[in-house]
């Protein structure tokens, strides 16, 4: 069944907000089989339940829209196929978008499937009603204490549904939420003919996917020994070069900036990790500390042994519900003595709220004096009390909005009645939000079936 | 026995997982490794993050990459959009624990390359 003795894929999109600089490159800047997109967090999915709710032609990721209209005459050129989960919780709503970019440039014939099956939003009292409770995985509390609040339920959907709207000659797949890895493990199933069953195939497909999801996380982003990086700036998305038998090389494209190798790869191997022995996806089970990585020079390296085992009888499911409100603002505080009058300011407040009956308790509010070592709290860091400036950042949350509110008139005022030095209230009040909450859950796999459309341009 | 920060001997990356944190502490040799298996254990690792985690601490280990795995169960002041914290998703955790001071044998020191030298 295999005809090709290499795919190569590409990740152009680590999480919603990277740089659309990293999909524009790829197609440009050298061969491409694919190019895979990461669009969803489980903030994101309750934003765009939320936006779809209001408007019916919402709720997907509109920056796939804009860079699609941007790289489609190379991608059709190339005939590079692209998986992305822009989709949302709105994938016809994100393939009607799509279709009229084409439209617009007039590039006919293309291929637009759509995987759908992973929204279980509108079918959660359907499923409770069947004996699925939905247990919260950390505490255990059914569903149904918070079931009022829910604003967003979706499976993470495995990587066969994507292989399959490749079969139908896709050039464009749009899922909705489904695994990171499993958006560049559905092309190496459809390439190479990967059943089901072949686990360690599959273990290494999730462990390449692991590897680039995060797109310059494996390419010399946030690495330890960052001043060896060359050209940051311009740094290449990692690819994978998968062959049939599960050995891969992560590598990029020639003469772009960035760096990999054994360390940068491990470095994000272990990102996020949990059990390393035991990565669970929606088709198998992958063992991270089966593989060997080596070295290959010239930003190369190369992948063997993945092991791989059966993966279990259910799904896991990310729900989102609504939880409160919080609201944090900030101040810049110079010195003379800068921490202490930031201290004296945050003091200020929580005095001026109480006079107010407005009280929040430790758990409730946030005192941060950054520059005076936030962020090691606890670690000897080097001039951390006698910073020459500070910036105060507070916060507050609770499930009373006006509480919130009240607090946020607060802040601004001691720039005339606190101490000297405090200024950077350019930004104005700080604005409430929403708390979203999540509920991870398990569902059996046979509650969900996928469905896979495919649509011509 | 030398006191060293465990960036002597190791690298870090860090990021979240619910309501807590997980960090992936890469020993640079074996003999680091071995070292640090025995000697950063959860008590160890979990003391020294004390003013970042208030939860428990979990670890895993891949002898294969040299890796320990720790899970920092509620190090960032409520999961998802709940913390107020300017590090809600722990990508500074791993940087923190690498500040960590450890009494390291000499051997295991002469055994290990530093940051950005070739082994």
């Amino acid at each position: 069944m295999p005809t090709k003795k290499q795919v190569t894929i590409a990740n152009g999109q680590g999480f919603w907000g990277d740089s659309i600089l990293g999909p524009i490159r790829l197609v440009r800047e050298g061969p491409l089989d694919y190019l895979t997109l990461d669009y969803l967090a489980e903030v994101t999915m309750s934003i765009l339940q939320k936006q779809r709710s209001r408007d019916p032609k919402t709720g997907y990721a509109t920056d796939f829209v804009r860079m699609i209209g941007r790289v489609l005459p190379e991608i059709v050129a190339k005939n590079i196929k692209v998986v992305a989960n822009a989709g949302g919780v709105n994938p016809l709503a994100c393939k009607d978008a799509i279709l009229e970019v084409m439209a617009r440039a007039n590039v006919r014939g293309v291929r637009v499937a759509v995987v759908e099956g992973d929204d279980i939003f509108g079918r959660l009292d359907e499923l409770t009603a069947a004996g699925e409770e939905l247990r919260n995985m950390d505490t255990g509390a059914p569903l149904s204490s918070v079931r009022a609040r829910v604003s967003s339920a979706n499976v993470y959907l495995g990587a066969f549904p994507i292989a399959e709207a490749l079969a139908l000659g896709a050039q464009i797949v749009i899922t909705g939420r489904g695994t990171d890895p499993g958006l560049v493990l559905g092309p190496m199933i459809h390439e190479f003919g990967w059943k089901p069953a072949d686990f360690d195939l599959l273990a290494a497909g999730t462990i390449a996917g692991h590897i680039v999801e995060c797109g310059v996380q494996c390419s010399g982003g946030n690495y330890t020994d960052w001043r060896s990086v060359p050209n940051l700036a311009m740094a290449g998305y990692p690819i994978i070069e998968m062959r049939p038998n599960g050995e891969f090389a992560i590598t990029k494209h020639a003469g772009t900036g960035g760096l990999i190798n054994r360390s940068t790869v491990l470095h994000q191997l272990v990102y996020e990790m949990g059990d390393p022995r035991k990565y669970i996806g929606p088709d198998n089970c992958a063992d991270f500390d089966s593989i060997t990585l080596d070295d290959r020079g010239s930003d190369r390296v190369e992948v063997r042994g993945a092991k791989g085992s059966p993966p279990t009888d259910t799904y896991k499911v990310s729900i989102s519900y609504q939880a409160g409100w919080k609201a944090s603002g900030q101040l810049t505080i110079c010195g003379p003595d800068a921490l202490e009058k930031a201290q004296l300011c945050a003091d200020i407040v929580w005095k001026r709220l109480e006079y107010e009956g407005c009280k929040f308790s430790e758990e409730e509010r946030m005192v941060e004096y950054v520059g005076a070592n936030v962020c090691h709290a606890g670690f000897a860091v080097p001039h951390a009390n006698e910073p020459s400036e500070v910036v105060l950042r507070l916060g507050v949350k609770g499930p009373d909005r006006a509480k919130i509110e009240r607090f946020t008139y607060e802040l601004v005022p001691l720039v005339t009645s606190g101490p000297p030095g405090v200024t950077g209230f350019a930004g104005g009040r700080p604005q409430v939000q929403e708390i979203v909450a999540f509920w991870p859950a398990l569902l059996s796999k046979d509650k969900v079936s996928t469905r896979v459309q495919v649509f011509t341009s | 026995m030398v006191k060293v920060q465990l960036a002597r001997i190791a690298d870090a990356r860090s990021g979240d997982k619910g309501e807590g944190s997980n960090v992936g502490v890469m020993a640079r040799s074996d003999a680091a490794y071995t070292f640090l298996k025995s000697a950063l254990t959860p008590k160890v690792a979990g003391a020294a993050m004390a003013g970042i985690n208030r939860g428990e601490v979990k670890r895993y280990e891949a002898d294969r990459l040299r890796v320990l795995n720790f899970i920092f169960a509620d190090s960032l002041g409520g999961g998802g959009s709940a913390s107020l914290r300017t590090d809600a998703q722990g990508k500074t955790h791993g940087l923190a624990l690498m500040r960590m001071e450890l009494d390291v044998p000499q051997a295991v020191l002469d055994a290990t390359p530093e940051l950005g030298k070739a082994p």
